[in-house]
């Protein structure tokens, strides 16, 4: 069987088109590929027969040449916190352990429309809180990169399922979620590319919610050209999500026409914060070499709240999450713990349903919102938003693209970071800030540090110029760092 | 309307502010596409968002927000251009999401206003504020011995829930100002009024407190579905509440459940717990932006409101205050009227109508809306008192049975045969009879004994068997002894 | 601001999660930890700033009110733990 890992999406288009190889081939590839990498605990779910049928659909439209989807025909995967419709759907959660939709997320609908093949859910962070993936009911996820001194590496989280499977070759691609870096983090951790696009541009109808105000679906890829195919095929204007942009959904893939000379990069002081890992500091030295030779004008920026993004996200995330998770109550699906009191069979079914990085955040945010405390804690992070929102709005008058690290550190080991919450939190430093505006962000790879071990960078743009965001990434990955 | 309670220690003044609930006649629901039909199955009305499934969204119902515009413009109000929707937290089985989306510091309508005709005059009644928000689903508490149902076909309906100031001071108030608001909503079409099926409901806050002093401590009454409970609610409770205050205790803030059966009060502490509902902006639901023109195009769309129809009655059909208020209390009666009186005297007919038909519906209580009394029906019967054809008296006799048969005006009449006799020809032979029959008393009347007159008259409707119309028989009469 | 084992208990209970009286100091510790963390925005000035309430600044789409009820009874209570006659189950709630 030829090694299909080694080949983007661009790629495999090309030989289905040519009829090289079918997309039966291509399932069962991955599905092989799959089965022997279990160990690295990618998917919670696997649905192969599902996968092989759509295969063979794909297979004959390709066949007939006509209603090709932009995706014919290539295999992914698929975050598990995306609902699809008679498949079990469990955001990573034992209260959703058994929980099998009857109806069809957006984004999932988009790609299946597309001709997207799903091998199976990916494993998540529970309900997607988390930077490690080390909060999933059904286990860590194990980065596929290991150190040199070989210890198993988180594959950052929250969408850490989807990194690792696509970065070992178990898929061409796979769905993320974003709330506050949970694509772009892993995508650095595991040298992938992971794009947030703007918010509204991803339905949010099917997606389980953590923080609405936040997530934003995004594709994590082996390079930007698929990014562009992925998001072309996930996002649309959608009736069914309150939030979801008419703005035009421009042909992503004409990023490739972008030219970067003459644009001005923004580099914002900020970012280099204290405790920034000194090799991902030379790696960011690098990349501004890169746009400088693109053409591209370096400027000095200001994103004076920049420090006040983390504490911001963590009052209006946990609040958010904390009504949107107030429905897992043990009466109309999901895990009930049994009692013959209601109050008892609340209490006892979100105990157990619910794992301590849940039921942290879950109480913090309950506690911002409650009497005497929302205005000193829920309102202030609403007005420090506006403020840091300000910041990106002062800064796009000044440049067209923000270049900053992805994160502060390379993966690392499994259980660090792991006794002190904070320290956890303090992985998404970086990417927070262009979340709480709602900005498109992308992390593409710009090499290892001397561990072998990925540096992730981003590239934030104005909302809704994602194409700009693409061809800045694009830059950063044809050189080569 | 001076109301007051007798303590022990002398008079208490109740204080009463109203939250009605009133469900929006709308085919789907506030935020999602499920049926708001009544009845049916057990959670067949049910969309995601109406249960909370993962990854629902709501959207909004254009027609509902409407709905809360035209009605926040006909109770004088404020209309917001930017409303926000607030999800209301607090966990309760029949409650999906574990929150309710509500209106909290922004609703869609402020400050507006509504007239009540007391006896002692009319009265201005303040309102707060309208706002949109999702009604939950229903428990079943008593069809199984050890649990509760959920039917969530109800969840997610669209409720108007309209905030009086505490400007109401007696039981008939509260009634008055429900059935004002009421009129308005049915007039509207913004909700049914139906209070049985509970489309209309209110919450009462009652407190009380001697006259002129400061407001007392306020006990909420939930969920009151008939205008005829919140009257005796409202009297239970301040009755309850000044026995507390004299015994030396004190009131304490709660929310009270009434009791149909028992005609009392009592405490839900169950539900009491932990009230901190966490209120915050729904992140699913931008700011609810109306733009000017729409409230323009809106206003122009309203039909005649109750207030205004009642001005035009008044100074179209000359009607007093009290009669106009009764007839444009309700938009079928109000209708009903106008389709009587078209072309008839008003005079006449708002007493056929505000009285005798009024107290025979009063009689079986049942409302003109339900009874099959048609406008037609009573303008047949009105038509032959004003040709004369029978008389008021005869009218009012065979009113009750001509309502109960299934005849018109016409057939009723002539079956009963109790037509009157106007024909003039008809009613001189009557009179030459009797005439030709009492020689000598014509004879003494003409001699100047007046008073035979009405022994004539007498005689010949008797001889009519009562049918001859008194007013052509005097004057026949008249003409033939002058 | 820093919160005591009352207030943990408090909005445990607010948040429907029984939290064990031996889980409950480490929950304290952290909890004290992150309020005290996310207390650095008192240090920003506020005044006369608009709470963000979304980033979403299109205006909001609106429904048309048609109904269309995709689920059948079945589906709906598919997932449901206890179920009954078409009903959602509870154990009794005294009202
Ligand atoms: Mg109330
Ligand atoms: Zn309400």
């Amino acid at each position: 069987m030829t090694d299909f890992s080694a080949i983007d999406i661009t790629e495999a288009k090309k030989l289905l088109s040519q009829k090289q190889i079918t997309a039966t081939e291509l399932t069962e590839f991955f599905i092989k590929q799959i089965e022997e990498k279990k160990e690295l605990n990618c998917f919670i779910t696997n649905t192969f027969d599902i996968a092989l049928k759509m295969a063979k659909e794909s297979d004959e439209k390709i066949q007939k040449g006509s209603d090709l989807g932009i995706l014919e025909g290539i295999p992914i995967g698929m975050k598990d916190l995306f609902c699809t419709d008679g498949v079990k759907t469990t955001a990573g959660s034992k209260m959703l352990e058994n929980f099998v939709p009857f109806y069809e997320s957006t984004v999932s609908q988009n790609l299946w429309k597309n001709g997207a093949i799903m091998l199976g859910k990916t494993n998540m962070d529970e309900f997607a809180m988390g930077s490690a993936n080390t909060t999933s009911f059904f286990g860590n996820v194990l980065n596929p990169i290991r150190s040199d001194d070989q210890k198993d590496l988180v594959p950052g989280g929250s969408s850490g399922g989807s990194a690792a499977a696509v970065a070992s070759g178990q898929c061409f691609a796979a769905t993320g979620s974003d709330t506050g870096g949970s694509i772009r983090q892993p995508a650095s951790f595991c040298g992938l590319v992971g794009f947030k696009p703007t918010y509204g541009r991803c339905s949010r109808f099917g997606m389980v919610a953590f923080a609405s105000s936040l997530d934003q679906a995004g594709p994590i890829t082996k390079t930007v050209s698929d990014a562009a195919l992925m998001l072309q095929s996930m996002c649309s204007y959608d009736d069914k999500d309150s939030t979801s942009s008419k703005k035009l959904i421009p042909n992503f893939s004409d990023y490739k026409k972008f030219d970067l000379k003459g644009k001005k990069i923004g580099l914002p002081n900020e970012y280099i914060i204290e405790g920034l890992n000194e090799e991902i500091k030379k790696k960011f030295d690098q990349c501004i070499n890169i746009f400088k030779d693109c053409g591209a004008e370096l400027i000095d920026i200001t994103l004076p709240h920049t420090n006040y993004a983390l504490p911001t996200y963590y009052i209006i995330a946990p609040a958010e999450a904390s009504a949107n998770l107030a429905r897992y109550d043990g009466v109309r699906y999901g895990l009930r713990e049994n009692s013959e009191n209601l109050d008892d069979l609340y209490q006892t079914t979100r105990a157990s349903g619910f794992g301590d990085e849940v039921k942290r955040r879950l109480i913090i945010g309950t506690y911002v919102l409650s009497a005497g405390y929302y205005d000193a804690y829920y309102l202030k992070a609403l007005k420090v938003r506006q403020l840091i929102s300000n910041d990106f709005k002062n800064a796009f008058e000044k440049c067209d693209l923000i270049l900053t690290p992805t994160t502060p550190n390379v993966a690392f080991p499994i259980g660090e970071k792991q006794n002190d919450p904070l320290e956890m939190y303090l992985n998404d430093v970086l990417t927070v800030p262009a979340s709480l505006a709602g900005l498109p962000a992308i992390s593409v790879s710009a090499g290892n540090n001397n561990n072998n071990l990925p540096i992730g960078m981003q590239i934030i743009g104005r909302p809704f110029e994602e194409i700009s965001v693409l061809a800045a990434g694009s830059a950063i990955e044809l050189s080569k760092v | 309307m001076s109301f007051f309670i007798e303590g022990d220690t002398g008079k208490w003044e109740v204080v009463l502010g109203l939250e009605v609930h009133a469900q929006i006649k709308s085919n789907s629901k506030l935020f999602s596409t499920a049926s708001t039909e009544w009845g049916g199955d057990p959670n067949t009305h049910v969309e995601l968002v109406d249960c909370g499934m993962p990854g629902a969204l709501p959207v909004i119902n254009e027609f509902c927000v409407n709905q809360a515009i035209l009605t926040g413009l006909s109770i004088n109000a404020k209309i917001n251009e930017k409303s926000i929707f607030d999800r209301k937290n607090y966990f309760y089985p029949d409650l999906p999401q574990g929150y309710q989306i509500s209106q909290f510091e922004f609703p869609i309508v402020g400050n507006g206003f509504l007239m009540i005709q007391t006896k002692e005059g009319e009265k201005r009644i303040g309102i707060t504020r309208l706002h949109l928000e999702q009604d939950a689903g229903k428990s079943i508490h008593d069809q199984d011995i050890k649990n509760t149902l959920i039917d969530l076909n109800r969840s997610g309906c669209a409720l108007m829930e309209i905030v009086s100031e505490p400007d109401l001071r007696s039981p008939e108030e509260a009634a008055l100002y429900v059935k004002k608001l009421r009129s308005i909503l049915r007039c509207i079409g913004s909700c049914d009024g139906n209070m049985e099926k509970g489309n209309l409901r209110a919450d009462v806050n009652v407190s009380v407190r001697k006259p002129d002093s400061e407001m007392g401590t306020r006990c909420e009454i939930k969920n009151v579905n008939s205008i005829k409970f919140i009257q005796k609610a409202i009297e239970y409770e301040a009755r309850r509440q000044v026995e507390i205050i004299e015994s030396g205790k004190k009131i304490i803030q709660e929310t009270r459940l009434f009791d149909p059966n028992k005609g009392e009060t009592r405490s839900m502490r169950g539900k009491e717990e932990s009230h901190d509902y966490r209120y915050f902006p729904d992140p699913d639901l931008p700011p609810l932006i109306i733009s000017k023109e729409k409230i323009e195009e809106l206003k122009r769309s309203l039909p005649e409101l109750p207030d205004e129809k009642k001005s035009r009655f008044i100074s179209e059909y000359s009607l007093t205050d009290y009669d106009a208020e009764v007839l444009t209390d309700d938009q079928y009666v109000s209708d009903f009227f106008e389709e009587v009186v078209k072309n008839r005297d008003s005079k006449l007919v708002v007493s056929w109508i505000s009285v005798e038909l009024f107290s025979y519906l009063k009689k079986n209580s049942i409302e003109l809306s339900e009874s099959k009394i048609t406008s037609k029906k009573i303008a047949g019967l009105l038509d032959y008192i004003i040709s004369g054809k029978i008389s008021n008296r005869q009218a009012k006799e065979l009113f009750e049975p001509y309502l109960k048969s299934n005849l018109e005006a016409k057939d009723f009449i002539e079956k009963m045969g109790v037509e009157q006799v106007s024909d003039e020809g008809e009613v001189e032979g009557l009179i030459n009879r009797v005439l030709q029959e009492n020689p000598k008393m014509v004879e003494d009347y003409k001699n100047g004994k007046d008073k035979l007159f009405g022994f004539f008259v007498g005689q010949v409707m008797k001889e009519s068997k009562g049918k001859a119309n008194p007013q052509v028989v005097n004057k026949i009469l008249k003409d033939k002894l002058t | 601001m820093s919160i005591d084992n009352s207030i943990v208990r408090k909005v445990g209970k607010l948040a429907k999660i029984k939290i064990k009286e031996s889980e409950e100091n480490k929950l304290l510790d952290e909890l004290n930890n992150i309020l005290g963390w996310v207390d650095e925005l008192k240090k920003v000035d506020t005044e006369g700033v608009e709470p963000m309430l979304s980033v979403f600044n299109e205006s909001m789409n609106m429904r048309e009110d048609k109904s269309d009820s995709k689920f059948s009874n079945n589906l709906i209570t598919k997932n449901s733990p206890e179920k009954k006659a078409g009903f959602f189950v509870v154990p009794k709630v005294v009202e």
